[in-house]
């Protein structure tokens, strides 16, 4: 498929609401909220590993539910709370999550994180006792190639028993 | 200060020292830059496996408003290569392409869509020549030109032959000969982060940030190709994306974007695309094997003979390094009296492949674990104690001259022997269980290219702001700032947080050669307790020269008294490995200042009407000399045990028509969390002569054994053989079929092709008096 670039380009104001605060930002119609929350609002938590949706890697939160950010158009989801790595902390407090996987050696290169971090913390929204395969199911849609998944599993255990 | 062994810092399951950098979303890889006014690069990529390209016309390009600069291969003709003997790559090709993804030129334009746009407005006329896809299609006389002009015959690329000890003699005196022939297909690294680059020039300066693994061979290679002194070019590494081998080679967006940086005057960026990466490559060779073993009465390895022949794609990358890894290895996890390595690397038009994580090793190790099982079969011995009848001691020297030293072969299969129940297992239809061991370097011994240099430096600053410690170490996710941090601590008293790191950036901080073949614990590590050493005795003296004890004062105190003794007060430590190579041509692939061991368990259920496997569990020892943290090797062993798993199951590199059949992460199967069983992990300790407190690699060895365990007890569940990597649902299910006609129960290669190797080169085994290796002094 080439690629083409349409002059003028459609642009639209939307008000995002990202991690607890309202922005206005003038953007062309297709651009994606990943290349938005990144590109426009230096909010480079948010990684992208294939643009397509295969990996998780972009994974945020639209009003607590995981969701691919490289799939959404931000006109989608105007006016809904979104929620990226960087809101996860309080202040510099870190989430129990962020504290477990800190901790238990979750995160080696990191990349992947973000997105299973924001995965985990839905988890832990609607089920604050998940059993290790409910963690698999919920966190299938994350690929991680350093961890081999297991610390991140026991990081996300001892995240549930501390917020239990 | 509690101090458990005798350590305070060391053997501590402690945090990664960047981790709530990256759990916070606050680590900077290279593509979350963006400096003012950077120009966004995109690369136009060969759509042809094997072409010459007739003209490049950029007008059209150039046109389109927003592009700043379009370049082409007659702006960077200066050749490169990861090894000296390849200099076979240009970073954009003008005359020829050589697979599909061969960069031809690159746009620098204020948005990446333009730049996109802008490489398609590039009109590249082809001579499309006839594409060579296959190891046996390399061997025979190409229809239109050779891929590369150098090497030969045909698309042959290199050629190795070697012979140590008597073999045909180890033959004639083998109670049982057995051939088999086995395949690994390629697979690729499949990092979570696409490579990415940014460019600046700045008073008449090139500073690059790159996702690389080895700052210091893109430094080199930059100052090549951009014809600059190294002294005019900094390489940071950014935070980093995972690696696993695939971001150890200069590649060509790193050289692109430079060279733009350098004509716009503007930072430049360019970040891979998904299937970009796919094509930038450099993984897991697709090896064919033939392995000739003869073997005692009760199991004793008398001669080996071991043939190879490597799909390399199109161009060299670490090829050399890879073909003889394909060999060098067998005899460090087996005493084998009489060896023959022969071994071969083609050229195909697919992407380069080059070093992943076991470099050239899985594909042998598969071959020759599964080798042994079928000769205990054949023998009725019991393969476990077959093997270990063969294991190599400590403190030997192998047939090729490979020194061991500490090496934990026995314990580790005695630990994954007892947790797993292996002798006791209980029989039931489908279920079976496999063993493989492993080894592997922890550094290799010889630099990429040759020199008497240290491989690894570091420098330590302390001053009343506290120590800072430099070193050249690129932490790819593995940890090894970490490590720098545990072992500067450990020799001053302190806590790995209270050690500032300045890490992978080639203006500030000392050489250290990268984060490839398991080297960084092993030689940055040693450089890192040299330098704390030295510095801990300049505090020692000062302390004492003021009538105390260095351990009465505070290390404020300490720091003071120093640094109004000596003034500013810096050290440095550097290591160097012992020179070890055997007295032979080729002899530098191989060597280690210590061998890392594995021993693996793999459980399974296997279903014969669909071939679908199910992992029950995986046991897995490694003997890493000394856990210097535990948490990250224990992280380095699980991460390994998966990306074996994938490989034995699932991944694979395959091509169709010239084309990559599936360069998407939805198609290229890896192991989801679903995927991947429980992993239990025994870090098995041996204390090594020569490692920073004993340790030695925990990064790939652990691979290496998971990969034959699959399959071993795939034949345990079902009593057929699968000798083809990925061990698949149909090849179980084909293997199955042929057993039920009365036909081999095997899924594999038919045979090896006839392959002009040269004549052996005969190396006298090493003399009897170096078997006790002596350890060298540090």
């Amino acid at each position: 498929m080439k690629n083409e670039v349409k002059r003028p380009v459609d642009r639209h104001v939307v008000a995002l609401h990202v991690n607890g605060e309202r922005t206005e930002l003038l953007l062309p119609v297709h651009k994606t909220l990943l290349e938005v929350l990144r590109e426009d609002m230096q909010l480079t938590g948010t990684k992208h590993g294939c643009e397509l949706g295969e990996c998780g890697t972009c994974t945020v939160l639209v009003d607590g539910r995981p969701e691919l950010s490289c799939l959404l158009l931000p006109i989608q989801i105007e006016g809904r709370a979104i929620t990226t790595v960087e809101g996860l902390a309080s202040g510099s407090e870190l989430h129990p999550l962020q504290q477990a996987f800190a901790e238990l050696g979750a995160a080696q290169c990191g990349y992947c994180t973000p997105g299973i971090l924001l995965a985990s913390k839905s988890l832990l929204e609607s089920n604050r006792n998940p059993s290790r395969d409910e963690i698999r199911e919920a966190l299938a849609g994350n690929l991680c190639r350093c961890t081999g998944y297991a610390k991140i599993l026991d990081a996300v255990e001892l995240a549930a028993a501390r917020m239990a | 200060m509690t101090k458990q062994n005798g350590f305070a810092v060391i053997g501590k399951p402690l945090p990664k020292v960047d981790a709530v950098s990256r759990v916070t979303g606050q680590a900077i890889y290279a593509d979350d830059m963006l400096p003012p006014r950077t120009l966004h690069c995109r690369i136009l990529r060969s759509p042809h496996p094997h072409a010459r390209i007739l003209s490049i016309d950029t007008s059209a390009a150039r046109r389109i408003p927003g592009v700043v600069a379009v370049i082409t291969g007659a702006d960077l003709p200066i050749k490169f290569g990861i090894l000296p003997v390849t200099q076979d790559e240009r970073a954009l090709e003008h005359e020829k392409v050589r697979y599909v993804g061969d960069p031809i030129a690159a746009v620098a334009a204020t948005e990446e869509e333009i730049a996109a746009a802008a490489c398609d407005a590039i009109a590249v006329e082809y001579e499309v020549l006839d594409p060579v896809m296959s190891i046996d299609a390399a061997l025979a006389n190409p229809k239109d030109e050779r891929i590369q002009e150098y090497g030969g015959p045909n698309n042959i690329h290199k050629l190795v032959a070697l012979e140590f000890g008597d073999v045909d003699a180890g033959f004639a005196r083998a109670d049982h000969v057995r051939e088999d022939v086995f395949f690994f297909q390629g697979n690729t690294h499949l990092p979570m982060e696409q490579h990415s680059a940014v460019a600046t020039y700045v008073d008449g300066k090139v500073t690059l940030w790159s996702s690389t693994q080895v700052v210091h061979y893109v430094h080199r290679a930059l100052a090549k190709v951009l014809e600059l002194p190294m002294n005019r070019i900094r390489v940071i590494g950014a935070a980093h994306g995972g690696g696993f081998g695939g971001k150890t080679d200069p590649f060509a967006h790193e050289i692109v974007v430079a060279k733009l940086a350098m004509m716009t005057g503007r930072p430049v960026k360019c970040t891979l695309t998904r299937e970009e990466v796919f094509y930038a490559h450099r993984g897991r060779h697709p090896v064919l094997m033939w392995v000739r073993t003869g073997v005692t009465t009760d199991g004793r390895i008398t001669a080996m003979h071991f043939k190879t022949a490597l799909d390399g794609g199109a161009y060299g990358s670490y090829g050399v390094a890879s073909t003889f890894y394909t060999g060098a290895l067998q005899t460090v996890t087996y005493d084998i009296r009489a060896y023959r390595f022969e071994g071969c690397r083609v050229f195909t038009n697919k992407p380069p492949c080059g070093p992943k994580r076991g470099h050239g090793t899985p594909q042998p190790r598969f071959a020759i674990e599964l080798h042994l099982e079928k000769i205990a079969h054949d023998l009725g011995l019991d393969p476990v104690d077959m093997k270990r009848r063969n294991f190599v001691r400590p403190m030997t020297r192998t047939v090729n001259w490979l020194r061991v030293t500490s090496c934990g072969l026995e314990e580790c299969t005695a630990r994954v022997m007892d947790a797993s129940g292996f002798r006791m297992r209980n029989r039931r239809p489908g279920h079976g269980m496999g063993f493989a061991i492993s080894s592997y370097l922890s550094g290799a011994g010889t630099a990429i290219y040759w020199n008497d240099m240290p491989h690894s430096e570091v420098q330590i600053k302390v001053d009343r702001g506290g120590v800072t410690a430099f070193c050249g170490a690129m932490d790819i996710g593995q940890g090894s700032d970490s490590v720098l941090a545990a072992v500067v601590a450990e020799e001053l008293g302190l806590q790995p947080k209270d050690i500032r790191l300045v890490t992978a950036d080639t203006d500030t901080t000392p050489i250290d050669l990268g984060s490839y073949s398991s080297r960084v614990t092993f030689m940055a590590g040693n450089a890192a307790l040299e330098a704390a050493r030295k510095m801990r005795a300049l505090l020692v003296e000062a302390v004492e020269a003021s009538g105390r004890r260095f351990e009465e004062v505070t290390f404020e105190e300490a720091i003071v008294l120093a640094e109004a003794r000596f003034g500013t007060l810096t050290s440095a430590g550097s290591y160097t490995p012992p020179k070890i190579a055997g007295p032979y041509k080729g002899s530098g692939v191989g060597p280690s200042p210590a061998y890392s061991y594995s021993a693996c368990v793999v459980d399974l259920d296997a279903d014969p009407r669909t071939g679908l496997l199910h992992i029950n569990k995986v046991w897995i020892a490694h003997d890493v000399g000394r856990a210097i943290n535990p948490l990250l090797v224990e992280g380095q062993v699980e991460g390994s045990v998966y990306m074996g798993l994938g490989e034995a199951l699932m991944e694979e590199q395959t091509f169709r028509k010239g084309l990559h059949k599936w360069p998407s992460m939805l198609e290229y199967k890896s192991p989801t969390f679903l995927d991947m069983p429980d992993v239990e992990t025994f870090i098995v300790e041996t204390n090594d002569p020569e490692g920073p407190y004993g340790a030695k690699e925990a990064g790939q060895g652990p691979l290496l054994p998971v990969i034959p365990a699959v399959s071993a007890a795939v034949f345990d569940a079902l009593g057929v053989w699968i000798d083809e990597v990925p061990v698949t649902p149909e090849k179980i299910v084909e293997a199955l079929r042929r057993q039920g006609k009365g036909e081999a129960g095997r899924y594999g290669p038919p045979g090896f092709p006839d392959i002009p190797y040269p004549p052996c080169i005969k190396v006298e085994p090493p003399p009897r008096e170096l078997d006790l290796a002596a350890p060298a002094t540090i």
